[in-house]
């Protein structure tokens, strides 16, 4: 049984960003990356299933731009055993077309599990995933915490507000994996080594038979704003009964946020 | 010529950096305050297979090389671990380097898949209260009875001893007296700390709480013929062999520790607000910070030239002791500098600066002086008569 997991390369989540000048896009020049970290959730459930011998394969499906091969390297230092890169700038894409492109690489292998991170913590759409199960006919469940395989079908707890719920999901599936289903693993130094020889194999668009200009969705992004992070700076005086209605007082009235 | 970092070693940086950042600056004001071993540092290193980075894979190492051992602690370093973090991955590398060159092939088997997993420590003692840099003045003796030697003397500044199995140890096999060339008749062995004999006091000093430097007095110390590390007599050349990798480790590893200090210091200068606005905003602030950067960066180039021309086969005696140099003394200025933009809290524990000031410090002392540094400059460099 093959396992594929969907990997996203997202700016490391501590790295400053700049917006472009036009306003519509974070400005990539000079960015560090890492792999998005729900995705580090999805690869290590993914290995925990081979090693306990119930898959033989685990392989990474990401779409990006040339440069992309690093995160996918981390992928395989973790322990995943191959991957496909479909090398696309994502950035000409939004949700759909990226979904589309993926379903077509998962398709070539013909996986009974897909995982996925619950979402990219880039733009934290939590679309693409979702959209390669419908693409590909496939039930799904997602933003699961616990995970256990039984013969031809899969339970899963799934996080909901206040609570879980527990599914059983037919094979093939996909899920999409919430932090706390486990501990991702560090790549070691060995399997880092090991990661070199590794098959990473390549595709364009024309290789899975798609069209760039099918794969535009109407969606356009039309502003970009960093978040505020002007700081008021304010200090309440007087004691802890005092201070608490000042605080009151500030958010009602001049904040308007109560 | 590239300057491109390969892929292996952008991720080897980036999964050192991200195993160390478990450990925070508060674990290692701790563990210095306490004097405290960081094992669970060493043991997370070990358990990703960090140790054996330069033991061939054969003997459960990944076979790298010096340059890739320079990431790894220079990494360590730039974490805020300091030479706290460092040493104990540092005598994972460093004193095991004979055995891989010289060792049996039962020695190696022994030896060195435990040195990589982690569950045996190393030592290293070869400087003596009456010989330093001048290390054919060793007087520590080791005469051989049947299949053991007897070990008697004693050294000084012995790393790692309080919690290493064993020590990579100098002694001499012949006195210096007796021999032709001074140089000669001095023997490696890496000796059982558990030995009968063996006294260990450890040495208080300025700075590294976290990992001991130790006397250790041998008095009829047996250590078995088996322990020898390549030929009698010929320790010398087998120690010196990995000398100018040593140099080029510590130098990657100061120049961490200067941009751990120097990233300690921006980030104060950006946030401390006086005469309503950044000191970070004054020159007098940004001119040393940026100084001292630019002369890390430079330094850097060197650990790296060299430790390529060593992994290479190359020769890198000229590389490795100006790159120590340099580090040595540029990253103790980042770190003084960084202390000074803190003002009173650089003096300050809670700041974490002051740890890395006082850490630094033994970067122009050991492993080999500034001074001799610059001897070995003047004389196989610049052909300069020697002068000592």
């Amino acid at each position: 049984m093959k396992i594929a997991v969907l990997m996203k390369r997202v700016p490391d989540t501590a790295s400053v960003l700049k917006i472009t000048p036009d306003n519509k896009s974070v400005d990539m020049a000079n960015l560090k990356f890492v792999m998005s970290p729900y995705d580090e959730h999805a690869i290590e459930e993914a290995l925990k299933i081979r090693e306990a011998g119930k898959a033989t394969e685990v392989i990474v499906f990401t779409v990006g731009p040339e440069g992309s091969q690093e995160t996918i390297r981390t992928a395989l230092a973790m322990g995943a055993d191959r991957a496909v890169f479909v090398k696309e700038d994502p950035s000409r894409f939004n949700s759909k077309g990226i979904a589309e492109m993926l379903a077509a690489a998962v398709k070539t292998e013909g996986p009974e599990l897909v995982f996925a991170g619950k979402q990219a913590v880039d733009d934290d759409a939590s679309q693409v995933p979702e959209r390669v199960a419908e693409l590909l006919d496939l039930p799904h469940a997602s933003i699961v915490t616990k995970f256990e395989l039984n013969g031809r079908a899969a339970t899963v707890e799934r996080e909901i507000e206040g609570g879980s719920y527990t599914v059983e999901v037919p094979l093939p599936a996909l899920f999409t994996m919430q932090k706390g289903i486990n501990t991702p693993r560090y790549p070691t130094l060995p399997n880092i080594m090991k990661a070199k020889k590794k098959e990473i194999k390549e595709f364009s668009l024309a290789d899975l038979g798609l069209d760039a200009a099918k794969l535009v969705s109407g969606l356009e992004v039309s502003g970009m704003s960093l978040p505020r992070a002007n700081r008021l700076n304010k200090i309440l005086d007087g004691d802890s009964t005092e201070r608490v209605k000042k605080l009151l007082t500030i958010l009602r009235e001049e904040e308007k946020v109560l | 010529m590239d300057f491109i970092p390969s892929e292996e070693h952008a991720m080897i940086r980036r999964q050192v950096r991200q195993i160390a950042a478990g450990f925070d600056l508060d674990f290692w004001r701790d563990s210095d305050k306490h004097k405290r071993y960081p094992h669970e540092f060493f043991d997370a290193f070990a358990a990703a297979g960090w140790l054996g980075i330069a033991i061939p894979e054969a003997y459960g190492g990944s076979g790298l090389g010096i340059v890739e051992a320079c990431i790894l602690l220079q990494e360590i370093c730039a974490s805020g671990a300091g030479t706290s973090g460092a040493a104990p991955i540092h005598f994972s590398i460093f004193p095991p380097m004979p055995v891989v060159k010289h060792g049996t092939e039962e020695q190696k088997r022994a030896y060195l898949p435990k040195i990589a997993d982690g569950t045996m420590k190393l030592g290293f003692s070869i400087t003596e209260p009456d010989a330093g840099t001048d290390t054919t003045r060793i007087t520590t003796r080791a005469i051989r009875e049947g299949d053991h030697y007897i070990f008697n003397g004693k050294k000084i500044w012995s790393t790692n001893l309080q919690n290493a199995d064993r020590t990579l140890i100098l002694v001499r096999t012949t006195p210096y007296e007796e021999v032709e060339r001074k140089t000669t008749g001095m023997s490696l062995f890496l000796m059982d700390l558990k030995s009968p004999g063996i006294t260990i006091r450890e040495i208080e000093k300025l700075g590294r709480h976290a990992v001991d430097s130790n006397e250790l007095f041998m008095d009829n110390v047996k250590v078995p013929a088996s322990d020898l590390i390549g030929e009698e007599g010929q320790g010398f050349y087998h120690l010196i062999a990995g000398l100018n990798p040593e140099r080029l480790m510590v130098a990657a590893e100061a120049i961490g520790i200067g941009r751990a200090a120097l990233d300690l210091a921006v980030k104060y200068a950006n946030e401390r607000i006086v005469f309503n606005r950044p000191i970070g905003k004054n020159q007098g602030i940004q001119f040393p910070l940026a100084d001292a950067y630019s002369k890390l960066e430079v330094a850097d180039l060197m650990v790296q030239k060299g430790a390529w021309l060593y992994d290479q086969g190359m020769p890198c005696g000229a590389e490795a002791n100006m790159a120590k140099l340099r580090a040595g003394a540029d990253a103790f200025e980042a770190c003084d500098a960084a202390l000074q933009t803190l003002g009173g809290m650089g003096y300050a524990k809670e700041y974490h600066v002051e740890r890395l000031w006082r850490e630094i410090r033994l970067y122009k002392i050991a492993p080999v002086s500034q001074e001799m540094c610059l001897n070995y400059i003047g004389e196989h460099v610049l052909k300069l008569p020697k002068s000592y």
